[in-house]
């Protein structure tokens, strides 16, 4: 069953999908814009990848001396970032880019720790979306992506629903995308990852103990664009889910 | 000697210190500034204008230190090979910090303890490297915080690496890029801190190696001392 976690009348819930929207775990059913949601699940780590999609990294390949066969490229993003389905994430005014990544976020169910790839998906609980945003402008090339870039405010959606491991036959046979304003601008498939889930657990879980309620984010296609203070940014996988945020600017909060 | 189990999450939860200041308890989320201590950086010289790096760092340099690297007092550390033994103060956030101007940045301290900051050597620092630096225990924090008002002068502090009894290093947390205040106004224009957040000042420059067998305390005058040992990763 697809769960999700939601504020609503002065309290925290837990609730499933329901024809009107959603249902509270103690029955009231509401429409989807009636709560406040939050991340699906209690956020452990947050390890992200980048360059994990051949066709991201044919894009970027001559600009940064970067190949397949190179380890993968994971970092750390630290809950300050987390926001949930129908959040807000802030675009510091005079950046110039600042782009969505729609990925497949693994959610970790079980402790890993050395875990083989032929064993690896058994340590996983389910799944959800992760619209992954960054800043280019504030790119360094100092333990680059710089959290400046990545683990900001606000930058990390995650939901709407977190989607169990049995109702997710084969993780790397998804179809991703992002529409900015009702526009398709991203577009791919799991299938095209460079290290997949599998790979990611095994190579992650060589150097560290993945435990329960930790987040892989798996890294994102091409087709990155540019996003400004009032789009609409909705990254779905379908099976998965289809996740909303909105952009703003500075002004609300006092900048 | 104490031999405790090698530190492994979740078998082997951290007791995170508590202490008699606001907010009582360290919420777990840990964020270490890196390059801080100028030498490191003077250290490098013109490599920080070639590739990879084109240019000196603007914004802190910054990584998180996730749950699983947390070991405490006293824990055994596996280790894969001889590891750089950092040593770091690290700043206890009292009161959410959110913006704040280096000219209030103080009054959201809650104290300091004493952070380690363990790491396979790498020269370079373009990368994460998450695979030399974010290994299981690596970032072993002190059992103690000590209140802000107990402690005189934070940025000048005289800091100390002993491996098996014998000093190794002797350094201050004074000479930073960044001390205390302005690292904690820069990060808080992007990074909201919160109550129980540690924000390490950044280990000083030429951090000793230690090897399994070895025995490690890291002392920061007014602040405490942290003490660990480091095991061979088991097979």
């Amino acid at each position: 069953m697809r769960t999700a976690r939601v504020a609503y009348a002065g309290a925290l819930h837990g609730a499933t999908p329901h024809p009107q929207g959603l249902q509270l775990d103690d029955g009231r059913v509401l429409a989807e814009d009636a709560v406040v949601w939050l991340p699906p699940f209690e956020v452990g780590t947050i390890i992200a990848l980048g360059l994990n999609y051949a066709d991201h990294l044919a894009e970027l390949a001559r600009e940064l001396t970067v190949s397949a066969r190179d380890e993968p490229l994971a970092f750390f993003k630290a809950p300050n970032s987390l926001v949930g389905h129908r959040g807000v994430t802030r675009r510091p005014a005079g950046v110039q880019f600042m782009h969505y990544e729609c990925e497949l976020a693994v959610v970790i169910g079980r402790t890993a720790r050395r875990v083989k790839r032929a064993d690896a998906l058994q340590h996983v609980a389910g799944y959800t979306v992760c619209n992954d945003y960054a800043v280019r402008d504030y790119l360094e090339n100092w333990y680059r992506p710089n959290l400046r870039v990545k683990s900001r405010d606000g930058a990390t959606a995650l939901g709407p629903w977190f989607v169990p491991a049995a109702e997710v036959s084969d993780p790397q046979a998804l179809t991703l995308r992002t529409l900015v304003n009702g526009r398709v601008t991203q577009q791919g498939r799991t299938a095209n990852m460079v290290n997949d889930v599998a790979a990611l657990i095994e190579y992650l879980s060589g150097f560290m103990t993945l435990q329960s309620g930790d987040v892989i984010l798996t890294g994102t296609p091409e087709g990155v664009v540019d996003v400004r203070v009032g789009d609409e940014v909705v990254t779905e996988i379908d099976g998965i889910g289809r996740l909303v945020n909105t952009i703003v600017g500075d002004e609300p909060y006092g900048r | 000697m104490l031999v405790s189990r090698p530190v492994h999450p979740p078998e082997h939860p951290v007791q995170l210190p508590a202490f008699d200041a606001w907010p009582h308890r360290l919420s777990g989320t840990v964020i270490a500034a890196l390059l801080n201590h100028r030498p490191q950086l003077a250290a490098l010289g013109d490599a920080v204008h070639a590739a990879p790096y084109k240019a000196p760092p603007r914004a802190p340099v910054l990584a998180v230190r996730p749950r699983h690297m947390l070991a405490g007092e006293g824990d055994a550390i596996e280790v894969p090979g001889a590891v750089e033994i950092g040593a770091a103060l690290g700043i206890v956030i009292g009161r959410t910090a959110c913006r704040v101007a280096a000219a209030d940045a103080m009054s959201h301290v809650a104290g300091y303890l004493v952070v380690g900051e363990l790491g396979l050597p790498l020269a370079s620092h373009y990368r994460p490297a998450l695979r030399q630096k974010a290994r299981d225990g690596f970032c072993p924090l002190g059992a103690r915080v000590i209140p802000a008002h107990q402690v005189a002068d934070a940025d000048a502090l005289a800091l100390r690496v002993l491996v098996d009894g014998q000093p190794l290093q002797a350094s201050t947390t004074g000479d930073r890029l960044r001390g205390i205040a302005q690292l904690i106004a820069d990060v808080s224009d992007f990074i909201t801190l919160q109550p129980g957040d540690v924000l390490t000042l950044g280990a000083s420059h030429g951090a000793p190696l230690a090897a399994a067998g070895q025995a490690v305390t890291i002392e920061i005058d007014g602040v405490g001392t942290l003490s660990f040992t480091l095991v061979e990763e088991a097979a």
